[in-house]
C-alpha cells in the first residue's frame, strides 16, 4: 500500500502545473479584466464587451470558426473513412499527420508565397488566361489556410473512432435490411460521433482565437477574438479590455466543451461494466 | 409435390487473391426447414459459405440459387436471410428493444406492430422484460439471445449462425444447444450453423457438411457421418478413432494388425490397401486369451463416464479404448469387437463413389 506521503509526493508536478499554468493565468486574466486604462477598478470593460463592436466581432469570430470547422469536418470524415479501408492505413495517416509537426508560422509563410501575386497559383491562372487574381488577404484564403492547418487534428480522432468500429456491426446492419446510406446514418455515424465531437473540439476552440493567420493571410481584414486580444495588449496597450475578451473566450470554450461532452454510451471508449 | 431446395450452390469458387482459394468448386443443396451444420477446422471455408449466402461477399465463380433464383448479385439487405454473428454484433448505441427492432424500423413497420413483434421475439428467447436494458448490461448468454431475437423478428427464410456458441462457457453452451435445436423446430425455419465443434454438430443437426481445405469432404446425418466416415480426416475430426492401415482380402474379410477379421464391408478390389477405423467405445476389454487383439495398457485416464485407455499392440499400433471397466497399467489385455465395429475406408475415395459403394453392399447385405 502507498503511504499518504508518497502519494502527496507524486501529486507535486501535477499540482504545480495546474497552479502555475492553469489557475494562476486564469486568475490573472480575471484580475486584469477589472481595471481600466488608467489602472482604476471598473466593470466598464464588461459593459464594453456587450457593445455592438465587440458583439459583432464575437459573432464574426464564431462564424469563421464555424466555417473552418465545417469545411474541416466535411473533408476529414470521408478522408478518415477512406483511410481506415486502405491497406497501409497507419502509413497514410502518418503522411497526413506529419505536416502538423512543422511550425505553424513556417507553413503560414509558405502560403503567402503560394497565394502571392507572383506565386505558382497566379502563374497558373495567367497561363490559362484567367489573369492575376487577388488571393492573399481574402476571406477565402483565410478559411483555406485555417482548414489546411486543422485537418490533421480533425482527421485523427475521427480515424480512431472509425477504425475502432467493429466491422461486424456494418455487416449486421446490412444483414438486417439497411442499405449503405441507412447503415451510415443509423450505425456508423452514431458510433463514431465521439470522434467527430473530439475533432470539433480541437478545431473550433482554437479557431476562435486564431490571430497569426488572420494577420499574415487575411491581412487583418478578418478580425477574430484572438486578433482583438492581441491588438488590445500589443497595440492599444489596453490590458483590461484584452483580459475581458480573454475571459469571454475562456467562457465560450467551457460552453463548447459542455456541448461536445462525450457520453458514455457508444462504440468507442466503451469502458463501463465488466 | 416437388420440394425445391432453398439453397443451391453450383460450382461455387471463392478466391481472394491468386494464391488463396477459400472455396474450391463447391456444389450442394439444402432443403427447407432443416438444421444444417457446416463443420470443419478453422480456415476450411465454412464461414465463407455463410458469408456467401448472407451476401457479404460474392463468389468468384459459380452460381448461388435461393429458391431457384440466382442471387449472386443481390445485396445482403435484399436477401431473405438473417445472421447471428460470432460476436453477436449487437449495436452498442441501442438498447435491447431497439436492437431487435432494427430490421423492422428499416422496413418502416408501424410502431404498434414493432412493439408486438419485438415482444414476441423476446418472449421466444426468454428475454421478456429486458426491453430497456443496455447491451453492456447483458451477460454473454443474454446477448446471444438478443442476437437470435434480432434475427428471427424479421421472419427470414434462412437463419445463419456463425459459431454463435463459441464465446460461451461449457455449461451455457450445452444449454444453448438444446435451445437452438428446439427453437429451430418450433420456427420450422432453415438453420445453417457453422462450427468447429463436432459435439455441437452431432447434437443439433439434421445434416452435417464436413469441410476441409475449401471442399466438402462428406455430408450426411450425424449418425451416418459418425458411423461411416469417408476418410481419415472425417474419422479423426468427428469423435475419437483408432485408424490403422490394412488390406481387404476379399468381400467381408479384412486384414490388419497382423490378423484377419470378418467385417461387413464389401465392394472393394481384392488385396486393396485400405484404412480401418474402430471407435474407442466399440472396443471391449476382455482377457488376453479371448480377445481378438492382444494389447498392453500404456496409460489410463479417468474421464468421468468412462476410463480412457491408451494401449499398444505388438506391431506398435495405438488402440484407444473407452471402457467403464478398469484395467491395470502395464497389463496385457484382450480387446473384443463386433464385425460391425470395423469400418473400412478406401484411400482417396470421392463422396459419390463412397455413397454408391455403401448402397450396393448394404442392399445385398440385407438380402442375405
Amino acid at each position: 500500500m502507498q503511504s499518504k506521503a508518497a502519494r502527496a509526493f507524486y501529486l507535486i508536478p501535477y499540482g504545480a502545473w495546474i497552479l502555475l499554468f492553469v489557475i494562476a493565468p486564469i486568475a490573472l486574466v480575471g484580475y486584469y479584466s477589472l481595471f481600466d486604462l488608467d489602472g482604476g477598478f471598473t466593470l466598464g470593460n464588461y459593459r464594453n464587451f456587450f457593445s455592438s463592436i465587440y458583439l459583432r466581432l464575437t459573432l464574426s469570430s464564431f462564424w469563421y470558426a464555424f466555417l473552418i470547422t465545417l469545411f474541416s469536418l466535411v473533408i476529414s470524415y470521408p478522408t478518415a473513412y477512406f483511410l481506415t479501408k486502405t491497406k497501409h492505413k497507419q502509413l497514410w495517416l502518418l503522411l497526413i499527420i506529419i505536416p502538423s509537426w512543422i511550425n505553424l508560422l513556417l507553413k503560414t509563410y509558405a502560403f503567402i508565397g503560394i497565394f502571392g501575386q507572383y506565386g505558382p497559383i497566379n502563374a497558373f491562372f495567367a497561363a490559362i488566361g484567367i489573369g492575376h487574381r487577388q488571393l492573399l488577404f481574402t476571406d477565402f484564403s483565410f478559411v483555406f489556410v485555417s482548414v489546411y492547418i486543422f485537418i490533421p487534428f480533425m482527421i485523427l480522432p475521427i480515424f480512431n473512432a472509425i477504425d475502432r468500429l467493429n466491422p461486424a456491426l456494418i455487416d449486421a446492419s446490412r444483414d438486417l435490411g439497411a442499405n449503405s446510406w441507412t447503415t451510415f446514418r443509423r450505425v456508423i455515424l452514431p458510433l463514431t460521433m465521439n470522434g467527430v465531437k473530439s475533432g470539433i473540439q480541437v478545431t473550433f476552440i482554437p479557431a476562435l482565437s486564431l490571430f497569426m493567420i488572420t494577420r499574415l493571410i487575411a491581412g487583418n481584414k478578418v478580425i477574430t477574438l484572438g486578433t482583438a486580444i492581441e491588438q488590445q495588449f500589443l497595440v492599444t496597450q489596453n490590458w483590461g479590455m484584452g483580459s475581458t475578451i480573454a475571459v469571454f473566450l475562456i467562457l465560450f470554450m467551457f460552453i463548447i466543451m459542455l456541448f461536445t461532452e462525450q457520453r458514455e454510451k457508444g462504440g468507442s471508449g466503451h469502458g463501463k461494466n465488466r | 409435390m416437388t420440394t425445391q431446395p432453398i439453397i443451391r450452390f453450383e460450382g461455387v469458387t471463392k478466391r481472394y487473391s491468386d494464391d488463396a482459394t477459400v472455396l474450391d468448386n463447391i456444389s450442394f443443396e439444402m432443403e427447407r426447414g432443416k438444421f444444417y451444420t457446416l463443420l470443419g477446422p478453422s480456415g476450411c471455408g465454412k464461414t465463407t459459405i455463410l458469408r456467401l449466402i448472407a451476401g457479404f461477399i460474392e463468389p468468384t465463380d459459380g452460381r448461388i440459387l435461393f429458391n431457384g433464383k440466382n442471387i449472386n448479385d443481390v445485396p445482403p439487405n435484399e436477401r431473405q436471410v438473417n445472421t447471428v454473428f460470432q460476436d453477436y454484433a449487437l449495436f452498442p448505441h441501442l438498447n435491447v428493444f431497439e436492437n431487435v427492432a432494427f430490421g423492422l424500423r428499416i422496413k418502416k413497420v408501424k410502431q404498434a406492430e414493432v412493439k408486438k413483434r419485438v415482444g414476441e421475439a423476446l418472449k421466444f428467447v426468454n428475454l421478456e422484460g429486458y426491453e430497456n436494458r443496455e447491451i453492456s448490461e447483458m451477460s454473454g448468454g443474454q446477448r446471444q439471445r438478443v442476437a437470435i431475437a434480432r434475427a428471427i423478428v424479421n421472419d427470414p427464410e434462412i437463419i445463419l449462425l456463425d459459431e454463435p456458441l463459441s464465446a460461451l462457457d461449457l455449461k451455457l453452451r450445452t444449454e444453448m444447444q438444446y435451445e437452438l435445436r428446439e427453437l429451430q423446430q418450433r420456427l420450422g425455419k432453415t438453420f445453417i450453423f457453422v462450427t468447429h465443434d463436432q459435439e455441437e454438430a452431432l447434437a443439433m443437426s439434421d445434416e452435417i457438411f464436413v469441410m476441409n481445405a475449401g471442399k466438402i469432404v462428406q455430408s450426411g446425418t450425424p449418425i451416418d457421418i459418425y458411423d461411416e466416415p469417408i476418410n481419415r480426416f472425417v474419422a479423426d475430426f468427428i469423435g475419437e478413432s483408432n485408424i490403422v492401415d490394412g488390406v481387404m482380402i476379399r468381400d467381408r474379410l479384412v486384414r490388419f494388425a497382423g490378423k484377419e477379421f470378418e467385417c461387413v464391408d464389401a465392394g472393394l478390389d481384392p488385396n486393396e490397401k485400405i484404412e480401418v477405423v474402430i471407435r474407442p467405445e466399440d472396443l471391449e476389454i476382455t482377457s488376453s486369451e479371448k480377445g481378438k487383439l492382444v494389447v498392453s495398457v500404456d496409460t489410463q485416464l479417468f474421464r468421468g463416464v468412462h476410463y480412457e485407455l491408451s494401449t499398444y499392440d505388438k506391431d506398435g499400433n495405438e488402440w484407444l479404448v473407452h471402457s467403464t471397466r478398469k484395467a491395470q497399467v502395464g497389463d496385457e489385455i484382450g480387446l473384443d469387437f463386433d464385425a460391425e465395429a470395423i469400418h473400412v475406408m478406401r484411400l482417396n475415395e470421392t463422396e459419390e463413389d463412397f455413397d454408391r459403394r455403401l448402397e450396393s453392399y448394404e442392399v445385398t447385405g440385407y438380402a442375405e
